[in-house]
C-alpha cells in the first residue's frame, strides 16, 4: 500500500510540474512579449518597459518559471494588471462561489443518478428501464448552458421562484446563497447525472451477472435482497471513480454556467481576464483549475486502490 | 488484409443489422437531416443569413402565434406572457432582433458546428492513432511511456481550459476552437488505439506476419489498423458529438467562431439577453444542438452493436 501511494505521489508531483510548465510556456513564451500584448498597440515603450519590470520579464526564462512556480506554492500568483490587487485575493473571493457550485451540482447529480440507475438495472428491459435509458440519452445531448437558459425561462421569468442571476453573497445567509446556486447547480448536474445513471446501471448489471450473485440467489435470497446486500456495494467502485472524475468536469463546467447566471466566480474572472488581456489572472486561474483536476484524480486513484486491493499492483 | 475478422457476416448482414437497429436508424436520420441542412445552406437558404429586415424584427414562428391563439386558461397570467407574439408567415422559425431569419441562421450554424467538429476529430485521429500504434508496437519502451504520460497530462486539462489558454494567447476564432477541441481528442484516440492494438499484437496472425519478416510499422498499418477500424469509427462518432457540444459551449462564451460566422452557440448567447421578450430565439439553436448530438450518439451506439458484436457491452 505504501509503495502504491508513493508511486502515485511521484506521478502526482510530476504531473503538477509538467502542467505548470505547459501553462507557463504557452502563456509566456509563445505569444512574443506578454507586456505589449497586455497593453495593446497604443502603449508607449516606457509603459511596456515598466510592466516588463513589474512582471519580471527581463529575467532569464528559467528564473521566471521558478519565481512563478514558487509563488504558486505560497499561494501568491502575482498582481492582476487590471484590478491592481493580488490575484490570490481575487481567487480567494471567487472560489467560494465556484467550489460550492461544483459540489452542489455533484451532490445533486449523485442523488439523481443513484436511484435512477438502480431502478433501471433492477427492472432491466422493462418500460421503466427503456424510458430511463432514453431520458439519459437525451440528458447527455443537452448542453448545460442551454438547459440553464430554459431553467431561467421557466423558473425565473415565468414562475418567478428564483432570480434569473446574480449572487447575494454568503453574508446574506446560507440559504439565500444556496438558493442563488440552485438553478445553476441543476443545470450543471443534469448531463452528469445522465452519464452517472448509465454507469450505475451498467456497473450493477455487470455485477449481477457475477458467480457470487448466482450463489446468493441459490442460497435462497430474493433478487431484491441480492441487489441491495451483495451487488450494490461492489457495483459502486466504478461509479465512485466516475464521480471523482466528474468533479473536474463540473469545476470546468461551472466556468460556463457562471456566465449564464452572472455569478461572480472563477469563470467570470477568467473570461474578464481574457477580454481585458490580463494574462496574469488567466494564467493563475487556469493553473489553479488544472491543479484541482490533477489532485482530485490523484485522490480518486488512491481511494480506488484502498477500495480494490487488486488494482494496487497494476497501472491504469 | 484478409485477416479482418469476417466471422461469416458479409456486407448484406451488416446492412440488415443496420436496418434492424432502431437507435442506428434514428441517429442516422437525425444526422442526415442536419448534414443535409448544412450542405444545402451552401447553395440555398430561405433568406440571406445576414439579411436585415428591421420592420419584421423579433417575429416569432407562426406556430407559436397559433398556439397562443388557442387561448388556454392561464395563458394571460404572467406565466406565459412572454410567449405572446406576432409572427410573419414567411419566417418559419421567426426572426431575431435585426429581423434576420432564424431558420437560415440555424442552417448555416450547422455548417460551422459540423466543420469544427469534423476537423477536430480529424486532428484526433491523424495524430492520436499513429501515436497509439507506435506505443503499442513498442510496448513498455521509453517511447510508450512518454506517449502515455503526455496523454495523461493532456487528459488532466479539461478541453475548456485548453481552449481558454489558447484563446487567451491567440485570440478567439473558429480555428483556435478547432485546435483546442482537437488537442483534447488526441489522447482519446491514442489510448483507444494502444489498448486495442496491444491485444492484437498477441494474436497469431500478427506473429505470422512477424515471422514473414514484416516490420512493426508495416504490421501496424496492414494488420492492426484494419482490425481496430470499427472501434475508431464508433469512437469517432462519439467524439464528433462531443465536439459539437464543445464548439457550442466555446462559441457561447465567445471563444469560438466570431461574427459574422453564424454558430449555434453564439446565437444562444445573443438570445440570452432577449430571453424574456423573445424566447423562441433561445429554443431553436438549442433544439438543433440537442438533436444533432442525440443523433450522433444514437448512431454511435447503434454502430457499436452492428460493427462489433464481440465488443458489444452494456450500453453506457
Amino acid at each position: 500500500m505504501a509503495i502504491f501511494i508513493g508511486k502515485r505521489l511521484i506521478s502526482l508531483v510530476l504531473s503538477l510540474i509538467a502542467a505548470s510548465l505547459v501553462v507557463f510556456f504557452v502563456i509566456e513564451v509563445i505569444p512574443g512579449d506578454p507586456a505589449s500584448f497586455m497593453l495593446g498597440l497604443n502603449a508607449s515603450p516606457e509603459t511596456v518597459e515598466a510592466l516588463r519590470q513589474q512582471m519580471g520579464l527581463n529575467l532569464p526564462l528559467w528564473e521566471r518559471y521558478f519565481n512563478w512556480a514558487g509563488g504558486l506554492l505560497r499561494w501568491e500568483f502575482g498582481t492582476s494588471y487590471t484590478y491592481k490587487v493580488p490575484v490570490s485575493d481575487l481567487v480567494s473571493d471567487r472560489i467560494w462561489i465556484s467550489l460550492p457550485l461544483a459540489l452542489y451540482a455533484l451532490a445533486l447529480s449523485t442523488l439523481i443518478a443513484f436511484p435512477v440507475g438502480i431502478l433501471a438495472a433492477s427492472k432491466r428491459n422493462s418500460p421503466a428501464d427503456v424510458g430511463i435509458m432514453g431520458a439519459t440519452q437525451l440528458g447527455i445531448a443537452v448542453p448545460n448552458f442551454w438547459f440553464a437558459m430554459l431553467l431561467v425561462l421557466a423558473f425565473a421569468i415565468s414562475l418567478r421562484w428564483f432570480s434569473a442571476g446574480g449572487f447575494p453573497g454568503w453574508e446574506e445567509g446560507f440559504f439565500a446563497g444556496m438558493k442563488a446556486l440552485t438553478l445553476p447547480a441543476i443545470a450543471l448536474a443534469l448531463p452528469q447525472a445522465s452519464i452517472l445513471a448509465r454507469v450505475m446501471r451498467s456497473s450493477l448489471l455487470d455485477t449481477l451477472s457475477e458467480d457470487y450473485i448466482r450463489t446468493a440467489r441459490a442460497k435462497g435470497l430474493s433478487r431484491k435482497q441480492t441487489l441491495w446486500r451483495h451487488a450494490l456495494r461492489n457495483a459502486l467502485i466504478p461509479v465512485l471513480t466516475i464521480i471523482g472524475l466528474q468533479f473536474s468536469f463540473l469545476l470546468a463546467g461551472a466556468i460556463i454556467i457562471e456566465n449564464v447566471f452572472f455569478l461572480p466566480g472563477l469563470g467570470r474572472l477568467v473570461f474578464q481576464g481574457i477580454t481585458q488581456r490580463d494574462l496574469i489572472v488567466v494564467k493563475s486561474v487556469v493553473m489553479l483549475l488544472v491543479f484541482a483536476v490533477i489532485v482530485v484524480t490523484f485522490v480518486v486513484d488512491i481511494a480506488y486502490g484502498i477500495a480494490d486491493p487488486r488494482l494496487r499492483g497494476q497501472r491504469r | 488484409m484478409s485477416d479482418v475478422d469476417a466471422s461469416g457476416s458479409g456486407q448484406q448482414n451488416l446492412l440488415g443489422a443496420a436496418l434492424k437497429s432502431p437507435s442506428f436508424m434514428i441517429g442516422l436520420v437525425l444526422t442526415l437531416i442536419f448534414t443535409a441542412g448544412a450542405l444545402l445552406s451552401f447553395i440555398w437558404t430561405p433568406f440571406e443569413v445576414d439579411g436585415v429586415d428591421i420592420p419584421n424584427r423579433l417575429k416569432c414562428p407562426p406556430v407559436q402565434e397559433w398556439i397562443w391563439g388557442l387561448n388556454f386558461p392561464g395563458w394571460g397570467t404572467n406565466w406565459f406572457a412572454s410567449w405572446r407574439c406576432a409572427s410573419a408567415p414567411q419566417y418559419l422559425l421567426g426572426t431575431d432582433h435585426f429581423g434576420r431569419d432564424v431558420l437560415s441562421m440555424v442552417m448555416v450554424g450547422a455548417r460551422t458546428s459540423i466543420a469544427v467538429a469534423v476537423v477536430a476529430v480529424g486532428i484526433g485521429i491523424v495524430l492520436g492513432v499513429p501515436l497509439g500504434l507506435a506505443a503499442a508496437a513498442r510496448r513498455g519502451s521509453l517511447l510508450d511511456e512518454i506517449i502515455m504520460r503526455t496523454n495523461d497530462l493532456v487528459f488532466a486539462f479539461p478541453a475548456l481550459l485548453i481552449a481558454i489558454l489558447i484563446t487567451a494567447v491567440f485570440g478567439p476564432s473558429a480555428v483556435n476552437a478547432i485546435i483546442a477541441i482537437g488537442i483534447f481528442n488526441i489522447p482519446v484516440f491514442a489510448r483507444l488505439t494502444r489498448g486495442a492494438a496491444l491485444s492484437l499484437w498477441t494474436r497469431e496472425f500478427v506473429l505470422a506476419a512477424r515471422v514473414a519478416g514484416k516490420g512493426p510499422v508495416l504490421i501496424s498499418f496492414e494488420h492492426i489498423l484494419p482490425n481496430i477500424l470499427n472501434l475508431l469509427i464508433v469512437q469517432g462518432t462519439i467524439q464528433f458529438s462531443l465536439g459539437i457540444l464543445a464548439e457550442a459551449a466555446l462559441s457561447y462564451v465567445g471563444l469560438g467562431a466570431q461574427p459574422p460566422i453564424p454558430s449555434w452557440g453564439r446565437m444562444l448567447a445573443e438570445a440570452q439577453t432577449m430571453i424574456a421578450i423573445a424566447p423562441h430565439l433561445a429554443l431553436f439553436p438549442g433544439f438543433a444542438i440537442v438533436l444533432t448530438v442525440l443523433g450522433l450518439n444514437l448512431m454511435g451506439d447503434g454502430l457499436r452493436d452492428i460493427l462489433d458484436p464481440k465488443l458489444r457491452r452494456e450500453k453506457r
